[in-house]
């Protein structure tokens, strides 16, 4: 455009040049004397030819010189304010080569100092919003912490059911198994739990809020899963009232969720067992009562019925216990099937142990050897509660005093020894094994067999071969030392927290009309057996990270390698380096698609040269029945709106402008993140050029696309 | 006065003492110890009174009070059932299907002959 305005503008000063001449002539004609008059005008005839052709002449010199400072000035200094827009938009550390005439030159430099200077405030600025947010973050931090080391699963939610926030242990319980759908941030929670239920909880919680209930909880049970079942608490998050006077409403709600199934199954067994030992008891107290009524209504009865029914009173006072004592055996089994052992230093067990025995036998103990790094898996009470029973029967069966305790390793146990001065038991411990423990007198239906059985223990005693004594021995297995879980989240800012989401408005109709800083994004990229999917080229690798809120999050990311069920050609292999072996066994594009499909979901896909991938996806149409209808911005495109003059739209090239760094690249997960960072730099310079919406951003890339296909 | 008792009960202990009871008491008697067995026997011994156990083998007692009540030729035969479980659903549902009266076990056999003697107009 400015090319031709220039050329407009040197007709305009040609034509006004040419009018001044020939004013000029008319000028001088109209003084001069007639014959004098005649005598120019023969003049001009003669040299009227000499003086067109120089007027040509002129104006083609004119018109050159005209495009010549197009040429030099123009095209650097349109270079210069796209260079300017992108150190003040997208890369403050941006520096345009200077180039040009000497002036433009200058007004590079100039530039260039005043990005400098640019640069340096910036930076400043953000060193002191730094600092202004660590106080923050400690905080969210604290928080953070707190939730992840939660052994409950939490999930906050907008009122429309978007997930804002949720902690690990629910990540890791809605990746299960079996459970459809992915949590994660501003996904719906209704892809994860049951929308009628959510949506009777609330209809709860509003129900007892408008009551002038300060604190309700709406308690539920939740089946996500085949073999899941969550005891669910759901508490409203209270919006601020605007106006004074205003109730305030729910605007959004926290769900704290715990695994119910082993308790739930523990209840139903213990309620059938209680069932079935109240029914029989009850018939044959039924049976005893009338046997015993009879024998006191009728004294009169014969010797023999009497007989008869006290034999059935006997008779059902055996069968009565022997229910009883079924019954008591089921429940023990029942407690026993659903213990969850602990994790805990051999010593530690030891020292319980140790602690019990003296309080309750008044025995006194030390300890010898003792390896502190031995862990084991146990049920610490009743594993204390044999210990301490063996050292009931050492002393009331073989008289020892003081007892000594040690723990070493030997191979994958621990062994626990109770040394003590005297002879062991001459049968060995096979008559201890099944007596029951005793506490308190009452005898327990546990017997030091069933606590090794459990622990898959052994026990033995022996002669002490340093001492003139007897060793009880106690091999239990070892386990891995308990660590500190490591933090769930690499960065100081966890990638659970949105709350800006809280004003997100729910998904719109018009998806269009929305501003692309308000979206949800997928960033995606694709590797394949090769660039030709018509001939049959294939996908063998589908990356693609979620973008929210202007953030990538990384802890959101789909990655997967497909079999594509065909050879690999050697060239793709050498750029993206995955191997046929690496391919072998992976799911087909079949199975990796949906799950695809559900990832993307109510997202806006951002890709590089977007078309290649989406080309390849659409070629599955008729294979998977998955149609990807969503919206596709093209980071190719939206560059050549932004940097007609830059030059250089390849990834690696738009990354190095943009001053984002690359890992990873020619995977498609690697190569989905460049393309998610970038992406994100060109919305707020979209913005300044006035591209805000959906809407716009696509009619731009449109319009350079048919720019740059007429090229 | 002389009324025909049919005992439906499986547990022969109990049975055993309900068959004492009812000949001291100078009731006509016969024992069914299956559901099937309690139908059939109710059909030829045309009893005035049913002591019918709720957990009978075959057809339990519920199934078996709901055909007598549907049964028009065998007439309004008095029942009394006969529970080990002893919830209130489970009384509710007898009386609905038109058990006369319900008792719990254990029970004291005052306690029975009083309810036989309230249904049976003595």
């Amino acid at each position: 455009m400015s090319r031709v305005r220039f050329i407009a503008v040197w007709i305009v000063c040609f034509a006004l040049l040419a009018g001044a001449g020939a004013g000029g002539l008319l000028a001088v004609h109209a003084v001069l004397a007639p014959e004098d008059q005649r005598e120019l005008s023969r003049l001009l005839a003669a040299g009227g030819n000499i003086l067109f052709v120089f007027g040509v002449i002129l104006f083609a010199a004119g018109g050159l010189l005209a495009d010549g400072l197009v040429r030099v000035y123009l095209a650097p200094l349109r270079r210069l304010a796209e260079s300017t827009r992108l150190v003040a938009g997208g890369n403050p550390a941006y520096r345009p080569e200077p180039g040009g005439p000497a002036e433009v030159r200058e007004l590079y430099l100039a530039v260039n100092a005043l990005a400098e200077r640019h640069e340096t405030l910036l930076r400043s600025v953000e060193d002191q919003i730094r600092q202004a947010r660590a106080e923050l973050d400690d905080e969210t931090n604290r928080l953070a912490a707190l939730m992840s080391e939660l052994a409950s699963s939490v999930i906050v939610c907008t009122i429309e059911g978007r997930i804002l926030l949720y902690n690990e242990h629910a990540r890791r319980v809605f990746s299960g198994a079996g459970v459809p759908g992915y949590i994660g941030l501003g996904r719906s929670l209704f892809s994860l739990l049951d929308r009628s239920l959510i949506v009777h909880a609330l209809d709860q919680l509003r129900q007892r809020l408008a009551q002038g209930e300060a604190r309700p909880v709406s308690v539920f049970l939740a089946s996500p899963g085949p073999s899941l079942l969550l005891r669910a608490r759901m508490a409203p998050v209270m919006g601020t009232a605007s106006l004074q006077g205003e109730t305030r409403e729910a605007n959004g709600f926290v769900l704290l969720m715990d695994d119910a199934s082993e308790e739930v199954a523990l209840f139903e067994q213990r309620d059938q067992l209680l069932e079935r030992l109240i029914e029989s008891a009850r018939a044959s107290l039924a049976s005893m009562r009338a046997a015993a009524d009879n024998l006191e209504s009728f004294p009169q009865m014969g010797l023999e019925q009497r007989a008869r029914f006290t034999a059935i009173i006997g008779a059902e006072a055996q069968r009565l216990t022997a229910e009883l004592d079924r019954a008591t055996r089921s429940h023990s089994d029942l407690v026993r099937s659903h213990w969850s052992p602990e994790q805990m230093r051999a010593a530690d067990l030891v020292a319980l142990a140790r602690r019990r025995i003296e309080a309750n036998l008044g025995l006194r103990t030390e300890t010898g050897d003792i390896d502190e790094t031995l862990w084991v898996s146990v049920d610490s009470y009743s594993v204390a509660q044999a210990l301490s029973f063996i050292a009931g029967r050492i002393r009331d069966e073989l008289a020892g005093q003081d007892l000594r305790f040690e723990v070493t390793a030997g191979g994958r146990h621990a062994r626990i020894d109770l040394l003590w001065a005297g002879a062991r038991p001459a049968t060995g411990t096979a008559a201890w094994e099944t007596e029951p423990f005793r506490s308190g007198g009452e005898a327990s239906p546990v017997t030091l067999r069933d606590v090794l059985e459990r622990h898959r223990a052994e026990t033995w005693c022996e002669n002490d071969a340093t001492a003139a004594g007897s060793r009880f021995r106690l091999l239990l297995p070892l386990t891995e030392p308990v660590r500190t879980p490591p933090a769930p989240v690499q960065d100081s800012r966890p990638e659970f927290y949105d709350f800006d989401l809280f004003s997100q408005p729910a998904p719109a109709r018009e998806l269009d009309d929305r501003k692309l800083t308000q979206l949800a994004y997928t960033a995606f990229d694709t590797e394949t057996t090769g660039l030709d999917p018509a001939a049959g080229d294939e996908i063998i690798s589908i990356g693609a990270v979620r973008m929210l809120n202007g953030r990538l999050l990384t802890a959101e990311v789909f990655d997967r390698l497909v079999d594509p069920q065909r050879p690999l050609g050697a060239a793709s292999a050498k750029v993206h380096g995955i191997s046929p072996a690496m391919l072998a066994g992976q799911p087909t594009i079949v199975k990796v698609l949906p799950a695809f499909y559900q990832f993307c979901e109510d997202t806006v896909l951002v890709g590089h040269n977007a078309a290649f991938d989406m080309r390849f996806l659409q070629l599955k149409e008729a294979a998977t029945g998955l149609r990807f209808t969503q919206p596709v911005l093209d980071t190719l495109l939206l560059s050549a709106v932004l940097h007609r003059d830059l030059g250089g739209h390849q990834l690696e090239a738009i990354a190095a402008r943009f001053g984002v760094s690359v890992t990873g690249r020619h995977t498609a997960l690697g190569d989905a993140i460049v393309t998610g960072e970038i992406f994100l730099r060109m919305i707020p310079l979209l913005a300044e050029r006035g591209i805000v919406t959906l809407r716009q951003a696509r009619e731009a890339s449109q319009q350079t696309f048919h720019a740059r296909i007429r090229y | 006065m002389k009324k025909r008792v049919l005992i439906a009960e499986d547990e022969p202990n109990i049975v055993t003492s309900l068959e004492f009871l009812m000949g001291q008491v100078g009731h006509e008697f016969r024992t069914a110890v299956n559901g099937e067995d309690a139908l059939r026997v109710a059909a030829e011994f045309r009893p005035d009174l049913m002591l019918l156990d709720v957990m009978l083998p075959l057809k339990s007692g519920f199934e078996v009070c709901q055909r007598v009540r549907g049964d028009a030729a065998l007439g309004r035969i008095k029942i009394i059932m006969l529970t080990a479980k002893g919830r209130e659903t489970e009384v509710a549902k007898g009386l609905a299907l038109g058990a006369d009266a319900y008792i719990t076990k254990p029970f004291a056999t005052r306690e029975l002959l009083d309810t036989m003697k309230r249904l049976l107009g003595e």
